[in-house]
């Protein structure tokens, strides 16, 4: 007993050190999997409010790029709603919104922390639980899809970037309807990639990635990015395309959350037919 | 004591701020960020309680991580390089460490170089096998450790020589 307390006392800096070099591989090992709660993010008060400070200082230089997205926004949204008049031919063409009710519904929020330099990128937003923000909403900017939301607390959150090696979400060709697995290899923060797109799609360079829609995530039909390079996979079935975003991940200032008001139903659903098989 | 004590918060708490605010958003070349915030873990009292600054070290890298959402990496490197300081500190000054006689504004600025830089890349090696996590991109991790290991160094060099007043 005795030799045991002294070898515990003469070693007690090795097994300190020990013990914490342990809890922070479990700390990172948490962090590789997207889906373990973690302890440590900077979705809390303290971190939340220093980069809220920070970025509101950024914001001032940052106005005039902001001012051209939302210009830019708008003449789309105009168009497309010029388009919509000349289909319907009512001269009301709000009637036809108030006639559909939608199944999602579109959060603004304002980003504090982006990050693309490191394998696995998470971006902190201001916009929390208080503003109905729940996990696994996804997240767009007016250009392409940006994420989902990770984790909230009341007033902030953390998104999982696309540029994050645990991202994985469905993505179609806009031509037609076969789809791929979209993934980031962690190195450009302009490039993604699809892989398993079936070998009869009409792949050609420079055409348009979209979401699928078979997420409960993403709505269908955000753009992604347009195909750079392909090539045929090892098994000669599947093509692996290289994608070149349309988001600028580099530079986000504000950002869409996306609210799938028919989520849960939809898991209910699926969690059923599951349970019957 | 007191001293020591508010000098040591001080430089933690301007660290941290620096690290987070100006020093993670630099992205030189689309990927090297300096993590000049490992400079409160080298410059700490040589003569302190050596669990407190375990405990210490790992705390420090825990805020980072907080801030940097990266998981427990920064800990574990700022732990280790916590942990193996005494033999660095053998290797590169000899037996004036023995006898607790160093004192860092004094030492030579090749003696510095040497201790800051050895350091630096052992703490980015870990950190950065810890962050990729997959021994086939090992060249990746080796390039990133030396690309960002000289600039982290520079930076601590230039803070360490600009904020240490010579004491005879």
């Amino acid at each position: 007993m005795q030799q045991i307390i002294n070898f515990l006392i003469r070693n007690k800096n090795f097994l300190l050190f020990a013990f914490l070099f342990c809890l922070s591989l479990v700390f990172t090992i948490q962090s590789h999997s997207y889906h373990k709660s973690k302890f440590i993010n900077s979705a809390n008060f303290l971190s939340g409010g220093i980069y809220e400070s920070a970025s509101s200082i950024q914001d001032y230089f940052h106005l005039k790029t902001y001012n051209k997205q939302l210009l830019e926004e708008n003449a789309r949204l105009r168009e497309k709603e010029a388009r919509l008049y000349t289909i319907t031919g009512s001269s009301d063409s709000l009637s036809i919104y108030d006639a559909i009710e939608s199944q999602f519904r579109y959060i603004p929020a304002k980003v504090l922390k982006n990050s693309y330099s490191k394998t696995d990128n998470i971006i902190t937003l201001k916009a929390g639980r208080r503003d109905s923000i729940l996990p696994e909403m996804g997240v767009i900017t007016s250009q392409g899809i940006v994420g989902f939301i990770e984790k909230t607390s009341t007033k902030y959150s953390t998104v999982l970037s696309i540029l994050n090696t645990n991202f994985k979400t469905n993505a179609k060709l806009r031509a037609s309807e076969h789809y791929g697995t979209l993934e980031w290899n962690g190195q450009d923060p302009n490039i993604m990639t699809v892989i398993d797109m079936q070998e009869q799609a009409p792949v050609k360079i420079g055409d348009t990635i979209e979401t699928s829609g078979q997420s409960a995530i993403f709505p269908k039909g955000i753009p992604i990015g347009t195909i750079e390079e392909f090539e045929l996979d090892n098994s000669k079935n599947f093509y692996t395309l290289s994608v070149r975003l349309f988001n600028d991940m580099t530079s986000l200032g504000h950002v869409y959350i996306i609210e799938n008001t028919d989520k849960n139903e939809i898991t209910t659903l699926q969690e059923n037919s599951i349970d019957e098989e | 004591m007191k001293n020591s004590i508010l000098v040591n918060s001080v430089r933690f708490i301007s660290l941290i701020l620096a690290q987070v605010l100006i020093f993670n958003n630099i992205d030189f070349m689309g990927y090297i960020n300096p993590y000049p915030y490992i400079l409160f873990v080298l410059v700490f009292p040589f003569n302190a309680n050596r669990s407190l600054y375990l405990v210490i070290a790992f705390l420090t890298g825990l805020t980072i991580d907080m801030f940097g959402n990266s998981g427990g990496i920064h800990a574990a490197a700022s732990l280790v390089i916590a942990y193996i300081r005494p033999i660095v500190l053998r290797l590169t000054f000899g037996v004036s460490y023995e006898y607790n006689a160093i004192k860092l504004p004094n030492v030579t600025f090749y003696e510095r170089l040497i201790y800051i830089s050895s350091l630096v890349l052992i703490h980015h090696l870990v950190l950065f096998s810890l962050e990729v996590f997959n021994i086939t991109n090992i060249i990746y991790i080796l390039k990133k450790t030396l690309f960002t290991g000289i600039f982290t160094s520079i930076l601590c060099l230039m803070f360490n020589i600009l904020f240490s007043s010579r004491q005879e």
